[in-house]
């Protein structure tokens, strides 16, 4: 399986990296269109901000190779955000291969944002995604921005109020939560991701 | 529902990781990476390594055990100690640290905290802060804690720097009450409650754990994120499975408790 991690300039492209190696997969790093090329499974990890993210992408000349992609990509926290139309964060325009706009998330005296830590997924849809992933599994997450939950959410967590955790929508889908850094819970998604979604 | 974190912190001199008491008198507990996976299998949320040399020696922090570590590790992890500039924290963070913390350079240059901020976002920005009450009542912050015989006491007003730290973009206060630190008696509630009422960014209780009560107090009373710990752990005094049984069992919220 030929695995390849899109370098958006996040911090974590390493740890993403590693996560794959722990479960038996050597992924290849994209810097530009033509690393894509005979790629079976794309991911966009992502740690920063909205608007570099995507300078970087669009500096490598790979938002338009994103955008048709063919084979399955998973966006990870940021990178799933970058998914999407729009963002509040800097009010940039994303891939916009998901519809919709990432929003920055309420802040109140219980949830406090940045939403750090473990927190438990609900309304875990049955989806090969998904397999073996059951409501109330903790995951970990890291962002202040957040998709609200909509027609492609496939999995749900609440910080003050519900958001998306889990989307796919055709061969695109996404983690807000980090899989490299969610313990038996991310693992399991990657897997699913590496060995079967649907395209 | 957002859980309470469970934070071990292990010191690491040279790669290996040592343990001491106030500071003081470190030795060897092992090599890091088995320290780190046994911590993740018995169910830490999340693990700090602070490297006790690189800040006091002016060294930059090896990123070579920060790898291996990122590596082996499936939870996330922060590095703390040695880290003065942006491109100290670049090579920890590339090297797979999550977040970086960062103390004594803060105070010596409060805008590293926004440059951080800017470079990486707010998420991995930890400001640790060192602190102790003085004889006048008043919390106030130490730097150079990592050397007993280089710790200064500042005029700075903790209360006025955890405002000033979330300000210029910290992303999540470590307060280590240092009166408490190594002692288990208990985390220092009254401070970490008024810290708490002016931080708005996630806050990490560290210094004074030495029973599970302590730690079911400092959720409660004190409403901490996480609760950081060193030597209960490491001495085996607190096994991290019983501990989350009996937050689960008093109502705090947790990962991982049957």
């Amino acid at each position: 399986m030929r695995v390849v991690v899109v370098d958006a300039g996040g911090a974590n492209l390493g740890s993403v990296c590693y996560a794959l190696e722990r479960l038996g997969i050597a992924p290849t790093i994209a810097h530009e269109a033509s690393d894509l090329d005979d790629a079976e499974r794309v991911i966009l990890p992502g740690v920063g901000a909205a608007g570099p993210a995507m300078a970087c992408l669009s500096a490598q000349g790979l938002v338009e190779p994103l955008r048709r992609l063919d084979v399955p990509l998973l966006g990870i926290c940021l990178g799933m955000q970058l998914l999407y139309e729009a963002s509040e964060e800097g009010d940039i325009a994303g891939l916009g291969v998901l519809p919709g706009k990432v929003v920055r998330m309420r802040e109140d005296r219980v949830a406090r944002v940045p939403h750090m830590g473990w927190n438990t997924l609900s309304d875990v849809r049955d989806l090969p995604l998904l397999d073996g992933i059951r409501a109330g599994d903790h995951a970990f997450f890291v962002h202040g921005y957040a998709v609200p939950v909509g027609t492609d959410t496939i999995a749900t967590t609440t910080h003050g109020a519900p958001f998306s955790a889990v989307v796919q929508r055709g061969a695109y889908s996404g983690a807000q939560f980090h899989p490299e850094r969610s313990a038996e819970v991310g693992a399991r998604l990657l897997r699913n991701f590496i060995d079967g979604v649907a395209a | 529902m957002l859980s309470r974190r469970i934070i071990p912190c292990l010191d690491v001199r040279d790669g290996r990781v040592v343990k001491g008491v106030r500071f003081r008198d470190h030795v060897d507990m092992g090599d890091i990476v088995a320290l780190a996976t046994r911590y993740r299998d018995a169910g830490a949320d999340e693990l700090v390594f602070y490297d006790i040399t690189a800040s006091p020696e002016g060294r930059s922090v090896d990123s070579g055990w920060v790898e291996r570590v990122a590596r082996a590790l499936d939870i996330p992890f922060c590095v703390a100690g040695g880290i003065r500039s942006v491109e100290d924290a670049r090579r920890v963070l590339q090297a797979g640290a999550d977040k970086i913390s960062i103390n004594t350079p803060a105070l010596e240059r409060p805008a590293l905290i926004g440059e951080l901020a800017a470079a990486f976002g707010t998420q991995c920005v930890v400001v640790g802060i060192d602190s102790m009450r003085d004889a006048d009542g008043q919390w106030r912050v130490r730097r150079d804690s990592g050397d007993p015989a280089r710790t200064r006491a500042l005029a700075t007003r903790t209360l006025d720097w955890v405002v000033e730290a979330q300000r210029l973009g910290a992303g999540e206060i470590v307060l280590n009450c240092m009166a408490s630190d190594g002692v288990r008696q208990g985390y220092d509630l009254p401070q970490l409650r008024a810290v708490r009422a002016l931080c708005s960014v996630p806050l990490i209780a560290s210094g004074g754990a030495g029973t599970i009560g302590h730690f079911i107090e400092v959720f409660r009373d004190a409403d901490v994120d996480g609760a950081l710990a060193a030597s209960v752990f490491h001495g085996g005094e607190i096994r991290i499975p019983d501990l989350k049984r009996a937050l689960h069992g008093a109502g705090v919220e947790v990962r991982h408790a049957a």
